[in-house]
C-alpha cells in the first residue's frame, strides 16, 4: 500500500515538475510557431 | 499489430484504392467537367494531374516580353499550387509548416476521428468489459485450492511495486482524460453543458500532458527490472496449452511471469513505447516527424507490396504527420486499454489472491504454488524469502 501511494505521489510530483520545466522552457504553439508581426490574444 | 498497420493504411490508402475512371474531356478543353466534380461529390477517386500538374508556365512566360502576367501563372494556377502543395510559398514565420496553406487531410482526419475512431474504439472498450462480465458471471472468482498455509513469500519488492504503480496510476489518469478529450462533445457536452465540457478538457490537457511525463518514467521503470523474466521460454508452451489454468482447474507450472502476464507485458511495453513517442511528438508539434520516415521503411521491406497494396505515402506534409501521429496514438490507446481492462480484472476480482501481489507484496505460498510453482521454487531456496509473518487471509 506504501509502494502505491509513494507512486501516485511521485506521479503528481512528476506531472508538476514538467509542467514547470516546459512552461519555463518556452514550449507552447503560439511561442514556436509565430513570429512578432502576429497578434495573438494570449493573456501572460 | 497486423490489424492496426491495416487500419493505419486504409485510412492513407482509402482514396487512391477505389476505382480510377477518365470522363471525356474534351467539351471542357481538358477541364475538369462537371462529371468531374459529382464523382468527387460521390467520393470517387480521380485522376486529378489534370488539375495537380495544370499550375502555370513561368520558365514558358519567361521569354513573353510583355502580358506574362504574374510570371506565367494565372489566378486559378496559382490556388491549385496551393491547393496541391506545390506553389512557392515563403513565410517571415513559422517554417516550413507554414507553407502549407491548403490541404485536404485535415477532413479525412477529422472525420476518422469524428466516426470509426470513436466507434470503433469506444465498442472495443464496452466489448470488452461485457465480456469479462459475462466471463466473470460463467468462470466466477478463481480461488486458491485447498487451505492457506500461512506462510509468506516476497512476490514483488517495494520498487517493483512503486514502478507497478506510477506506471499504472498514470495510465488510468491519460485513459480517462484521453477518452474526454476524444467523447467529450459528444458524451458530456451535451448533458452537463460545454461549459462543463470544456473546464474538463481544459484540466484534461494539462493533466494528460504532463502526467505523460510519469507514465513514460513507469514504462522505463518496469522495463529494466522485468525484461529478463518476460523473455520467453518452454514453460509458456505449457501453460498457453492449458489456457493458463483459467478455463478449467488445471494450474500449470510457471516462474515469476506466465505466460499471459507476459503478453501483458509486451504489449505494455510495445504499444506504450508507440504511444509515448507519438505523445511526445504531439506535443511538441512539428518538432518530430515520425510517420513518413517509417513509411519509408516499411516500404523498403516490401510489406505493402506483399499485402498487395500501394506503396505507403512518403511525401506527407507537417500537418498530416501530426494527424497520423494523433491517430496511432489513439488507436494504441484504446488497444492497450482493453489490455489493461482485462490485467485490472484478473488481478482484483477475477483472482482470488492476486491484489496481494502488488499491495503488500506478500502472497501466500499456496497462491504461489498454485499460480508460479517453478518461482516458487526457486525463491524457497533463499531463506530469507519465506516470512511467516502477517499471513495472508483468505478472502470469502
Amino acid at each position: 500500500m506504501k509502494s502505491m501511494l509513494t507512486g501516485l505521489v511521485a506521479i503528481v510530483v512528476i506531472a508538476l515538475g514538467a509542467n514547470l520545466l516546459l512552461k519555463q522552457a518556452g514550449f507552447a504553439s503560439h511561442e514556436q510557431f509565430s513570429g512578432s508581426s502576429v497578434r495573438l490574444n494570449v493573456v501572460k | 499489430m497486423r490489424v492496426l498497420i491495416w487500419l493505419l493504411v486504409c485510412l492513407i490508402t482509402a482514396l487512391p484504392a477505389t476505382a480510377q475512371t477518365t470522363p471525356d474531356r474534351s467539351a471542357s478543353g481538358g477541364a475538369q467537367t462537371l462529371a468531374d466534380i459529382m464523382a468527387r461529390q460521390n467520393g470517387e477517386t480521380l485522376d486529378d494531374s489534370i488539375r495537380r500538374d495544370n499550375t502555370g508556365d513561368p520558365i514558358g512566360a519567361a521569354a513573353v516580353p510583355q502580358l506574362g502576367t504574374r510570371g506565367g501563372v494565372s489566378d486559378p494556377e496559382f490556388w491549385r499550387a496551393l491547393r496541391y502543395g506545390t506553389a512557392d510559398v515563403r513565410v517571415s514565420a513559422g517554417g516550413e509548416v507554414a507553407t502549407v496553406l491548403v490541404q485536404d487531410g485535415g477532413i479525412r482526419w477529422l472525420n476518422f476521428r469524428a466516426g470509426p475512431l470513436r466507434q470503433y474504439g469506444g465498442w472495443l472498450l464496452l466489448g470488452t468489459l461485457a465480456l469479462l462480465a459475462v466471463f466473470y458471471l460463467l468462470r466466477g472468482k478463481i480461488r486458491i485450492e485447498g487451505e492457506m498455509t500461512g506462510r509468506t513469500v516476497t512476490r514483488f519488492k517495494a520498487v517493483e511495486r512503486f514502478g507497478h504503480w506510477l506506471l499504472a496510476g498514470s495510465f488510468i489518469l491519460l485513459g480517462i482524460t484521453g477518452l474526454i478529450t476524444l467523447f467529450g462533445r459528444v458524451l458530456i457536452a451535451p448533458y452537463l453543458g460545454r461549459e462543463v465540457n470544456a473546464a474538463l478538457l481544459e484540466a484534461g490537457k494539462w493533466v494528460h500532458n504532463n502526467v505523460a511525463w510519469a507514465f513514460i518514467a513507469g514504462l522505463v521503470i518496469i522495463f529494466v527490472m522485468w525484461v529478463a523474466h518476460n523473455l520467453p521460454s518452454r514453460t509458456d508452451l505449457a501453460w498457453i496449452s492449458q489456457a493458463g489454468g483459467i478455463i478449467g482447474s488445471k494450474h500449470p507450472p510457471a516462474k515469476k511471469f506466465n505466460a499471459g502476464q507476459k503478453v501483458i507485458f509486451w504489449s505494455v511495453v510495445l504499444f506504450g513505447s508507440s504511444i509515448a513517442v507519438t505523445g511526445v511528438s504531439l506535443l511538441f508539434p512539428y518538432e518530430l516527424p515520425l510517420f513518413a520516415g517509417s513509411f519509408a521503411l516499411i516500404n523498403d521491406i516490401g510489406l505493402p507490396g506483399l499485402l498487395g497494396w500501394g506503396e505507403l505515402s512518403t511525401d506527407l506534409t507537417p500537418q498530416e504527420e501530426m494527424q497520423l501521429a494523433q491517430l496511432w496514438h489513439a488507436i494504441l490507446g484504446f488497444v492497450l486499454m482493453a489490455i489493461i481492462l482485462a490485467h485490472i480484472y484478473i488481478g482484483s476480482i477475477g483472482m482470488e489472491g492476486a491484489y496481494d501481489a502488488m499491495g503488500s507484496g506478500k502472497v501466500d505460498e499456496a497462491w504461489a504454488k498454485q499460480h508460479h510453482s517453478l518461482w516458487l521454487e526457486e525463491i524457497q531456496l533463499d531463506p530469507d524469502a519465506v516470512s511467516f509473518e502477517n499471513p495472508t487471509k483468505r478472502e470469502n
